[in-house]
């Protein structure tokens, strides 16, 4: 079944010398199942993932067709857009140092997600919290919840995100590069949580990062994108055996552990290019 | 004790807050007109609470067998024209100024507040209107304009306090826009918004919090401006009306008197100087240990 269908997805940004297609045609449908994003800066990612929940904001336009859940985004109006954001379709942030409100504590923060959608008593609201905090596997949830961002770890504030994310129970969630302002040793558990929770709760995910390996990993599908292109489209246990150029200069560019090469590839453009 | 508050440690939050609501103290202690100012401020507020315990006469009680009296044990102020103790109506018009400084500042810092977010969050069209209209009430002058609203109201201390509300607020509406131009874009709006939050919410739940501090310490330092701004109108004739003991009116009743009976006008004169500048110092001295920037400094 088919949860979120994108075709011929354009966003364009005006320049001085004419519109810039940051993403240009890209096409693809997603399931319940986990879809990576991967591809180098400025190649178009975290704009996909922003004109999903229709957050271009202007000069930047947004053509095509993305229908969700059978509904037409493209159509829908801001208000409706609005009850559909965070309930329906929710997205991770890179870094939860920013992406906190640091006046608020972060049980209020996960509270006021909460309460953007539905209305609950008190008592309900806490123990959804509580619950919740504990979903994304933090000890103490009570102590947590009374902390203010600047008060806690970078993981922990990320997954705080999550919870705060998740707590309306959405059907789909965009993860834009939710790992890259972490350290490696945590970048781990986030994902596995991610991971853990997309699977119980039975949503689709979206990942968006560039690290190959680490969304072959964690995801189902792969789409490859370059420069607002969609260049190549594969399940992810077939990563290795990518035949489009640009994906196996991406994968020949990964330093590995016991590297022999004496210097690491660079992308070699000319292969693919003009295609 | 002193060690506890200043733990570098602190094993719970309330020894934190504690230690922090300490620091701040000790850091206002050490500047001594901030000292200066919030003393000043305190007994304000005692004698406006404690008026009619401090004041030995009534502030409407005429005896004109003893008018115009100069100062002396009796009458520490001298008596008016009408044999009024001027003492007792500098005391009770504390509890005037009090009111007026408190009602503006309740009625102008949100409505600016408010006025200045909107109009910096939203930006475009939204920010062009509302700020040319600040920009219409900030080029008058703020004394000319309470006193044409003033006039236009008619006069009375309600009136006289809603005037110098409608003049006041421009200042804040420019503060709240500038610290929300620099919020609006931060990631954790840009969260909240894709959480499907509504643009009321995000104002007033993420926008106006963090714009309040700035707000506080401006407002302490406006508070001079406003007893000076409620003075002038009562000078004029314009604030608060005759019995009432505002410390502007009382100087204009006694400016007939003033080269022969100078207490007349002097005493409430004192009376509004040492209040302003206690609220200047106040203010001085909480920008200087609120702003994070000043911090360490001297």
């Amino acid at each position: 079944m088919t949860l979120l269908s994108v075709e011929n997805l354009e966003v364009s940004f005006p320049t001085s010398h004419g519109r810039v297609k940051v993403v240009d045609g890209i096409s693809f449908d997603l399931g319940r199942e986990r879809l990576g994003i991967v591809g180098e800066s400025g190649s178009g990612k975290s704009m996909t993932g922003r004109a999903i929940l229709r957050l271009i904001r202007s000069p930047g336009r947004v053509a095509g067709q993305i229908s969700f859940e059978g509904r037409d985004l493209m159509t829908l109006s801001e208000r409706q857009m609005r009850a559909l954001r965070g309930a329906r379709i929710s997205m991770i942030m890179q870094d939860p140092r920013y992406s906190l409100n640091p006046v608020m504590t972060v049980g209020t923060q996960i509270e006021e997600a909460l309460r953007v959608h539905e209305r609950l008593p008190r008592s309900e609201m806490r123990a959804r919290v509580h619950e919740m905090l504990e979903a994304v596997r933090i000890d103490d949830p009570d102590r947590v919840a009374g902390l203010y961002p600047h008060e806690v770890s970078g993981g922990m504030g990320q997954r705080v995100m999550i919870a705060m994310m998740l707590i309306p129970r959405p059907s789909l969630l965009i993860a834009d590069e939710p790992t890259s302002a972490l350290d490696v040793s945590v970048q781990g558990d986030v994902l596995r949580l991610i991971d853990d929770l997309v699977k119980d709760h039975g949503m689709g995910l979206i990942l968006i990062s560039h690290d190959l390996p680490l969304v072959a990993r964690y995801c189902d599908r792969i789409l490859v994108m370059n420069a607002g292109r969609v260049v190549e489209t594969c399940n992810a246990s077939a990563l290795h055996a990518a035949s489009h150029p640009y994906t196996k200069g991406l994968l020949a560019a990964v330093p590995q552990m016991r590297e022999t090469r004496a210097e690491l590839p660079v992308i070699d453009r000319n292969a693919w290019a003009g295609t | 004790m002193r060690a506890w508050l200043l733990d570098d440690s602190p094993a719970s939050r309330g020894q934190a807050a504690a230690g922090r609501a300490y620091r701040i103290a000790g850091d206002l202690m050490r500047n001594p007109l901030a000292v200066v100012g919030s003393l000043i401020i305190l007994a304000l507020i005692l004698t406006a609470i404690f008026a009619s315990w401090i004041a030995p006469e009534s502030p409407v009680g005429q005896d004109l067998s003893n008018r115009l009296m100069p100062p002396s044990a009796e009458h520490w102020m001298g008596t008016d024209e009408l044999g009024r103790d001027i003492f007792s109506r500098v005391v009770y018009g504390a509890r005037i100024t009090l009111l007026i400084v408190g009602l503006v500042a309740v009625i102008s810092a949100p409505l600016g507040l408010l006025i200045g977010a909107v109009s910096g969050y939203f930006g475009g069209w939204t920010d062009r209107v509302l700020m040319g209209l600040t920009d219409v009430f900030l080029s008058m002058p703020k004394l000319i304009l309470a006193l044409a609203f003033a006039a236009a109201l008619g006069p009375g201390i309600e009136n006289a306090i809603i005037a110098i509300a409608i003049t006041t607020w421009p200042a804040y509406a420019r503060i709240a826009r500038a610290e929300t131009l620099t919020i609006r874009n931060s990631e954790f709006v840009a969260a909240t918004r894709l959480l499907g939050a509504s643009h009321t919410r995000l104002i007033t739940r993420h926008v106006l919090p963090l714009c309040t501090s700035s707000m506080i310490i401006r407002v302490t330092l406006d508070m001079a401006g406003i007893i000076l701004t409620a003075a002038g109108l009562g000078f004029l004739g314009l604030g608060a009306q005759p019995p009432l003991p505002e410390w502007g009116a009382m100087i204009s009743r006694g400016r007939s008197f003033i080269l022969d009976q100078w207490w007349v006008a002097t005493m409430p004169g004192f009376a509004i100087i040492v209040v302003s500048l206690g609220f200047c110092f106040l203010g001085d001295g909480l920008r200087d240990v609120l702003d994070p920037k000043s911090e360490g400094k001297s």
